[in-house]
């Protein structure tokens, strides 16, 4: 009898132990959702300022037609791979990440649009939203981290594998690209 | 890494189970002698302290932006301050836009508040935001976003109820002892049961009474001083720049006007502490925050942007103590911090 009971009271506990692991990845997973809507929204937003900003600087940066369509192409091709994988779609923001940061550099040589107010809002916006889309990605990776962790490590990579959830991919920006000094072209 | 906040957070909550106990066992002496029913006592400490704390979880936030005359702001106000406290938002991971409210005040000083990370506010001087720039602000803002991600603004404010529940009983306590006192015994003494008991009880209740307060008010400060390191550490970790915060405190520290609207009960919600005396001693038993110099040269001292890399530099500034993080937190993954780039000399 005390047998029976020790049986089932051994079953009771896996399976507690069970269900407490499978929601545990399921709110991981959640995270990691949650976290790429978050990336996904700052992209967007950065894909409407741009039309904007060309619009405001055209004007002023009649000499800059190559850092104006290595921006515009950057946007178009990021915009094609917009609902591709992770991995694609990080390599092609981070082309836009670089090629808008040589275009902030170079608006230091036009003192004419840096005294714009609708520019210097403009500035803001998309300093911010370059932030944002830092932040968003750094949320991100650290939720992926901690989720691929828990698929698998030892005990819980067990329920992952029986409920069938999937190591999530990193959103690596190759950051060679982006922490390079900005470059001047005289075109 | 909230499993690390979580076993800070574990610790205090024991802190503050110490705290309750400080306010069961004044309560228990309070009843035996004045009401000859130790659960007289509990009951009324328990009451009032059920009370305040009802009225500061509902109504605190409110109040506190009210007393520090805060106005709220929306993003067209300050396009800046907006942006950079939705950045700080996404960083931690924190559900809902926190509310911003500032605070006309030359001085320089920010808090925040709120009883759940759903609903919570920030607040900054107009001061601050004169002075700082954006890595500072962006510091600053991390810094009081990492007190709402790590509920401190709740937990500092059950341990100020807490600590002004033990002060209040202690208070009328001691007071209805001292001048009552010898004509109060005479309601016990017809009990007979003998007067050196009654004089011993008497001697250890006054002594606790003078005690409890002190005690409280010890407890509330280390709490308050070790939640400001941490947050100091999540801002180091969300904004990836423990530079930032660091300047920001340079100039904060260097401040000296006091914040007009700032009292005892609010102090510890405050980035620096409100109240600047000349010449204060570092690690001040008496304060609610580490001084600030000291955190600055931590923030220095951090070699990347975890919470491993600030309690290394907690330990190397305090000459190899005992860590602020718990040591299972030291061991993380590696997180670089951003190097402020020199400027690029351009071609002319």
């Amino acid at each position: 009898m005390i047998a029976v009971y020790i049986i089932i009271g051994v079953v009771v506990v896996i399976l507690i132990l069970f269900i407490m692991t499978y929601n545990g990845l399921v709110r991981r997973r959640n995270q990691v959702r949650n976290a790429w809507a978050q990336i996904d929204v700052q992209l967007k937003r950065r894909f409407d300022l741009i039309p904007n900003l060309m619009e405001t600087v055209k004007g002023y940066m009649k000499h800059e037609r190559a850092t104006l369509e290595a921006v515009t192409n950057a946007r178009n091709l990021a915009q094609q791979v917009a609902s591709a994988g992770v991995g694609e779609r990080a390599k092609a923001e981070g082309e836009l990440s670089s090629a808008l940061s040589r275009l902030l550099a170079v608006v230091e040589n036009y003192p004419d649009l840096k005294a714009n107010q609708n520019f210097l809002a403009l500035q803001e916006e998309l300093t911010s939203t370059e932030n944002k889309i830092g932040f968003s990605r750094q949320y991100y990776n650290d939720s992926v981290l901690r989720y691929n962790n828990q698929t698998q490590m030892f005990p819980s990579n067990i329920v992952a594998g029986m409920t069938g959830f999937k190591a999530s991919e990193f959103f690596e920006v190759t950051l060679a690209a982006e922490r390079e000094a900005p470059k001047v072209s005289f075109t | 890494m909230w499993e690390q906040i979580r076993s800070n957070q574990i610790r205090s909550v024991i802190l503050v189970i110490g705290m309750g106990a400080l306010l069961v066992v004044l309560g228990y002496l309070l009843g035996l002698y004045f009401f000859d029913s130790a659960i007289g006592g509990l009951v009324i400490a328990l009451v009032i302290w059920a009370v305040m704390s009802l009225f500061g979880y509902f109504q605190g936030d409110s109040l506190l932006l009210a007393m520090s005359r805060a106005r709220k702001i929306c993003r067209d106000d300050h396009p800046r301050l907006y942006n950079i406290v939705e950045e700080m938002k996404i960083a931690s991971g924190l559900e809902n836009m926190p509310d911003i409210y500032i605070i006309d005040d030359p001085s320089l000083n920010a808090f925040a508040t709120g009883r759940d990370p759903k609903r919570a506010s920030v607040a900054i001087t107009s001061g601050l935001l004169e002075k700082l720039n954006r890595d500072e602000l962006q510091g600053v803002i991390a810094h009081e976003i990492s007190h709402i991600r790590n509920r401190d603004v709740l937990l500092m404010a059950m341990c100020s109820v807490l600590l002004g529940t033990i002060v209040i009983l202690a208070w009328y306590g001691s007071r209805f002892l001292f001048f009552g006192g010898m004509t109060g015994s005479r309601r016990s003494s017809g009990r007979g049961g003998g007067g050196m008991a009654q004089i011993i009880v008497l001697i250890a209740a006054l002594v606790f009474m003078i005690l409890a307060p002190i005690m409280a008010r010890l407890i509330y400060l280390a709490i308050s001083r070790k939640r400001e390191y941490l947050a100091d550490a999540s801002a180091a970790l969300y904004t990836r720049y423990p530079e930032g915060l660091a300047s920001a405190l340079e100039k904060l520290g260097a401040s000296t006007g006091q914040l007009k609207s700032a009292n005892q009960a609010t102090a510890p919600m405050y980035i620096v502490t409100p109240f600047r005396k000349e010449g204060m001693k570092a690690s001040d038993l008496s304060s609610t925050h580490p001084p600030v110099s000291e955190r600055i040269r931590i923030l220095r001292a951090m070699s990347g942007a975890s919470f491993g890399d600030y309690d290394r530099a907690y330990r190397q500034v305090h000459q190899g103590g005992k860590g602020i993080i718990p040591v299972a937190a030291a061991g993380t993954a590696p997180i670089e911090k951003v190097i402020p780039q020199e400027k690029v000399e351009k071609p002319d």
